[in-house]
């Protein structure tokens, strides 16, 4: 990285002001004005929206493997999944998969 | 008439509901301080950026642009591509927290982060009777556990250097952070028509530069969430 100090303060300025814009937008914006039904029920749905797009090409294509499907990834995320699904419960889920994570490359030596 | 004592009681609701993510988090700040040492930055530049940020994935994608040597701009807004998705977290929690103070929204706007947002929308539409200073300190409470292990895992990451091995695989930490986050939200049939089409249109849309394909993806999934919800109510009627 061959960055001047000026130029990485730039970058870390830039993403700080950026981020909280973002965040702050529509919560400075709005104020207590009720947005329309047809927004709020499509808004309803942005976590689902937004997240599951956000990691699949990570559990899919992982950087640390260079991009090429790896079995205990593909393993944890399976078993992250499963129990999040049908224990509700994020510990368990991440819990799951980390040891899910670690115990796949023993077991497949 | 909300009592002192609910507005306290929302908080520590709010932090019980923040604190598992601390499984994630302290390991995902730790990874981050060690990966953006490793990366040149100096231990002032990676707390100024953890502290000012708090955006992990967009954090990553800046350094990850950075060792690639990017141009300053395109670091900065590729970054800021991979936030867009929490202009619509604001739009969705705005009009719940929008009659609350400027100094008030302008701390949580700061502390709009995944997990903040999670919780409490789940905890805005279970308890529509909350008041808006309830809310407040629901949102507040969640963060108040994992703000300070965020910082403090990236501050130990970053001294304890580069001494953490890849075959700790911590860099999986993220998807399975966000995984725990939403297996639990897939709760009706539209949630899950908009979770799978996020997740083809993502993948298919993932040649699209600056992560717009992500954005485009999450329009896409939100329509289709909504629809499904309309045509089962047709069938029902």
């Amino acid at each position: 990285m061959s960055y001047g100090q000026p130029t990485i303060w730039i970058i870390i300025a830039g993403l700080a002001v950026g981020t909280f814009l973002i965040r702050y937008s529509f919560i400075g914006l709005i104020g207590d004005r009720q947005l329309p039904q047809w927004v709020l029920s499509h808004l309803n749905y942005t976590a689902v929206a937004v997240l599951p797009g956000l990691i699949a090409p990570l559990i899919l294509w992982p950087e640390a493997t260079g991009g090429t499907p790896d079995a205990s990834r593909l393993a944890a995320a399976a078993v992250a999944f499963a129990v999040g699904t049908w224990r509700k419960s994020v510990v368990g889920a991440v819990a799951g998969g980390m040891i899910t994570l670690y115990t796949v490359p023993y077991l497949t030596g | 008439m909300p009592s002192e004592a609910n507005t306290h009681s929302a908080f520590w609701r709010g932090f019980r509901a923040g604190a598992p993510f601390i499984l994630v988090v302290a390991p995902f700040g730790l990874l981050f301080g060690a990966v953006a040492m490793e990366a040149g930055l100096n231990l002032l530049q990676v707390m100024s950026m953890t502290m000012l940020v708090i955006a992990g994935a967009a954090q990553f994608t800046a350094l990850a642009l950075m060792t690639e040597e990017a141009p300053t701009i395109i670091v900065i807004l590729t970054a800021l591509a991979v936030n867009m998705r929490m202009a619509m977290y604001s739009a969705a929690i705005a009009p719940y927290i929008g009659k609350a103070g400027s100094g008030m929204k302008l701390l949580l706007g700061y502390f709009l982060t995944d997990q903040a947002f999670a919780v409490s929308t789940v905890e805005f539409q279970q308890r529509p009777e909350l008041t808006v200073s309830q809310r407040c300190s629901y949102m507040l409470g969640s963060m108040a556990p994992l703000a300070p292990m965020w910082f403090g895992g990236t501050f130990l990451g970053a001294v304890l250097g580069a001494a953490i091995p890849p075959e700790y695989s911590l860099d999986f930490a993220v998807p399975i952070c966000f995984i725990a986050i939403t297996a639990p939200m897939l709760r009706s049939l539209p949630h899950v028509v908009a979770a799978c089409v996020s997740i083809g249109a993502a993948l298919a849309l993932v040649w699209v530069p600056y992560s717009l394909g992500l954005i485009i993806a999450a329009f896409l999934a939100m329509i289709a969430g909504v629809q499904t919800e309309h045509f089962l109510a047709r069938r029902l009627a």
